[in-house]
């Protein structure tokens, strides 16, 4: 008897603060128009993305034509392009020791070695397990969890626990050592310190990728694997011709924000390795905190234009991707 | 009964919301103070600066504890936007020197500090400033080795003496590492005041006649040779230089304290850490640093407490820097941390080192002993402001050759051409 009232009294409550802006809305709608209504709705995330991202954006290419060690706007001296010119300095742009920036050039180049092959592994390890984890296997919701678990992780406790794994008195050498092998300094080799860096990176974010996958194969209908079968289609023609085709969406997406990860790796590899051994696992942007914030010089206008130049190597994968996705889509 | 507790628990709250506010109206003033610990210097000072608020209730001051990494990086940026504590403990006192605060006015007895710190005062000035009090020094620092003796012991091998070289110390340690299979024979902290510990001995002179750097020279190629060769002979471990990039600071303290290491090439401010972290563990020694051709000289160095012209209330910050700068205060901090004393009249008087074990006693006076073995060269070097640009070009380019992404010739052109290109952007480009 008593809970009636309150639950009226509840859902007119409800529906008071439901309509409470439409009055204003109302208003404003009459004032400017229904048609441009999406703008007022826009303009929060507008506002939000403003200060954000476009005034930091602004702020960075100003700098890049500034010089001097001071921090703020105002008392930083125009240099034009000088910054980009000490970028761009080098005799041969394969050979980084031959650039007055030489960090730059092996960061890019450190950085394009590490998307090249992270983003291949990923994208092939992440679908394998997609694929398995999509079959009817026993405790697939446990394997699921435990492939998804590490996602969950900071990135410099996965760092710094994979590098407690690594070290020279390390699980890892103790087992070779206690196997009869020979001590390996995973960390202070630059093969072994890029392979590591790859597969930390992996490790930590296959899950997440795995999960897109798996979303993907979950939408393409039974009915189709069910029609291929009653044709006599062999599974790996089944996987080439119907998984892959329809699966292509989610690929697309994942191969995309793996490589943007990639480029923009960081904190993981510089707590891992600190970007050595020497310079071998040095990525672009740390070479850009290094630069503006690491050294007793702070060079902020030598930073904020190599950030530049990376974001525009950003900006042309992006367009790149959408490019694809259209193309696609057409056909 | 449940009303009592009612009762008390708001009586409880009320008077405790009072005492807050009482506290608070007194301390009108509010000072933050940034510092760091090798040891036990955070604990010291806590004590202090508790016994300065007490004698002044309108100050409250506040001590943030940080790694070392965040004085580092963290605290110029934070200084560079105005935005920094009133007060820090730092290590680059030439680098930061323009935006520390001069106490000379505000001091009740400025002589009491030229008398005292006066010729660490300079290590903290600007080019041309000859008259600027900026702080005081918590520790003067000597490089140099802290010796494993008792796995000397059980290689049956004799430690060189007193004058001995480095390459006499090297082929000792080496027998002894093959003896009892330590992974770290030589082991060094990733510093430029460390390489230069071991370099200037070789005869590297770092300046030109009018005082600017020219690094390269043929002493300093001995040196970075020197220690090039036994990365690649396994003397030093590739592990530790070469498991970061760049100017990152590595030690080697905590290898060396779990047996690891035979000779650590470190300084004076591990003692009262080795005193607790060793303990009994092993016997170990600080020797005097090894002689190259030119001298047996380490690298002088230390840590001060500065203040910043960005605080709001310089009077306080000079108040709080004088009473913890005073003779009495000092040398009672000094003999709590086991460091060298920084102040003059103190290290005249003696300092009396509290509860310092038998080895720590043994490794503050061969420390002390150093002071006079050091070569003028490496008061210049330290005295130099912009210091930490020869110190990070050193570090960063002289591992890129040690880890094989070099040669030296290449890391000597670039140790040249990183140091002009950044004392350039220094002045303004």
């Amino acid at each position: 008897m008593k809970a009636a009232p309150a639950s009226n009294l509840l859902a007119r409550g409800g529906r008071f603060i439901a309509e409470l802006p439409g009055a204003p809305m109302a208003l404003i709608e009459r004032v400017i128009g229904t048609g441009r209504m999406a703008y007022v709705f826009l303009l929060p995330n507008i506002l939000f993305f403003g200060m954000f991202v476009f005034l930091p954006i602004g702020i960075d290419i100003y700098y890049s034509f500034t010089g001097g060690t001071a921090l703020f706007p105002s008392q930083r001296p125009g240099v034009g392009t000088l910054q980009y010119h000490y970028l761009a300095s080098c005799k041969s742009f394969y050979d980084p020791s031959s650039c007055r920036e030489d960090y730059f050039w092996r960061g890019m180049w450190t950085s394009l070695k590490f998307t090249c092959i992270q983003v291949s592994v990923m994208v092939l390890v992440s679908l394998a397990t997609a694929l398995v984890l999509n079959m009817k296997i026993r405790a697939r919701g446990f394997f699921r969890a435990v492939y998804f678990f590490p996602v969950l992780l900071s990135p410099v406790v996965v760092a710094l626990v994979w590098k407690w794994i690594l070290q020279p008195q390390g699980l890892l050498n103790a087992v070779i050592v206690g196997m009869g092998g020979h001590r390996i300094l995973f960390l202070a080799d630059a093969g072994w310190a890029m392979f590591w860096a790859v597969f930390v990176s992996v490790w930590a974010h296959t899950g997440f990728y795995t999960l897109i996958l798996l979303a993907g194969l979950q939408a393409i209908p039974r009915d189709i694997y069910e029609a291929a079968e009653m044709d006599g289609t062999r599974p790996l023609r089944q996987l080439l011709r119907l998984t892959l085709p329809l699966l292509w969406p989610n690929l697309l997406v994942v191969l995309v924000l793996v490589t943007i990860r990639g480029v923009q790796t960081f904190d993981e590899v510089f707590a891992l390795t600190g970007g050595g051994p020497g310079t071998a696992t040095m990525m672009i942007v740390q070479y850009i905190y290094t630069t503006a914030f690491a050294s007793q010089v702070p060079d902020y206008g030598l930073a904020a234009a190599a950030s530049v130049l990376l974001g525009l190597l950003l900006l042309v994968l992006t367009l790149a991707q959408l490019w694809l996705t259209r193309r696609r889509g057409a056909a | 009964m449940k009303s009592q507790v009612k009762s008390c628990l708001v009586g409880a709250a009320f008077i405790a919301a009072m005492a807050g506010t009482s506290a608070l109206a007194q301390a009108a003033t509010t000072l933050h103070v940034m510092w760091y610990s090798d040891g036990n210097e955070g604990q010291v000072i806590a004590a202090q600066i508790k016994d300065f608020e007490a004698k002044n209730p309108s100050i409250k001051v506040v001590l943030d504890q940080v790694p070392y990494k965040s004085i580092q990086t963290a605290l110029p940026v934070q200084l560079a936007a105005g935005q920094g504590p009133d007060i820090a403990r730092v290590t680059d006192l030439g680098g930061l020197a323009k935006y520390m605060l001069d106490l000379r006015p505000l001091v009740p007895d400025a002589a009491q500090w030229d008398a005292n710190y006066g010729p660490f005062l300079n290590w903290m000035r600007l080019p041309g400033d000859t008259t600027s009090i900026h702080g005081y020094m918590t520790q003067l620092t000597i490089t140099g080795p802290f010796v494993n003796k008792t796995l000397f012991e059980q290689a049956k091998v004799a430690m060189p003496g007193p004058k001995a070289t480095w390459p006499q110390w090297a082929a000792a340690i080496k027998t002894v590492a093959a003896a009892e299979k330590v992974p770290y024979p030589i082991a060094a902290d990733r510093s430029g005041h460390r390489v230069f510990g071991m370099i200037l001995s070789q005869g590297a002179k770092v300046f030109d006649a009018k005082g600017n750097p020219a690094v390269v020279d043929a002493g300093f190629k001995a040196g970075a040779k020197m220690i090039y060769d036994w990365h690649q002979q396994g003397l030093m471990s590739k592990a530790l230089w070469g498991a970061v990039s760049g100017a990152t600071y590595q030690g080697a303290n905590t290898q060396f304290a779990n047996g690891q290491v035979v000779m650590y090439e470190s300084g004076s401010w591990q003692i009262a850490q080795f005193a607790k972290t060793v303990g009994t563990a092993f016997d170990w020694v600080a020797v005097p640093t090894p002689c190259g051709p030119a001298n047996c000289s380490g690298m002088p160095g230390g840590a001060a407490v500065v203040g910043f012209k960005s605080t709001k209330h310089p009077k306080s910050v000079a108040k709080l820097l004088d009473y913890l700068a005073s003779p009495a205060v000092i040398s009672a901090y000094y003999g709590k941390t086991l460091s060298v004393p920084g102040n003059l009249g103190v290290a005249k008087a003696g300092v009396h080192y509290e509860g310092a074990s038998p080895a720590a006693a043994a490794a503050l006076k061969v420390f002390g002993d150093e002071v006079s073995t050091l070569a003028p060269v490496a008061y210049q070097l330290q005295g130099y402001s912009k210091n930490k640009i020869i110190f990070d070009a050193v570090i960063s380019r002289l591992c890129e050759a040690i880890v094989g992404q070099s040669t030296l010739d290449q890391a000597y052109a670039r140790i040249t051409s990183d140091i002009a290109n950044q004392i350039a952007a220094a002045n303004g480009k």
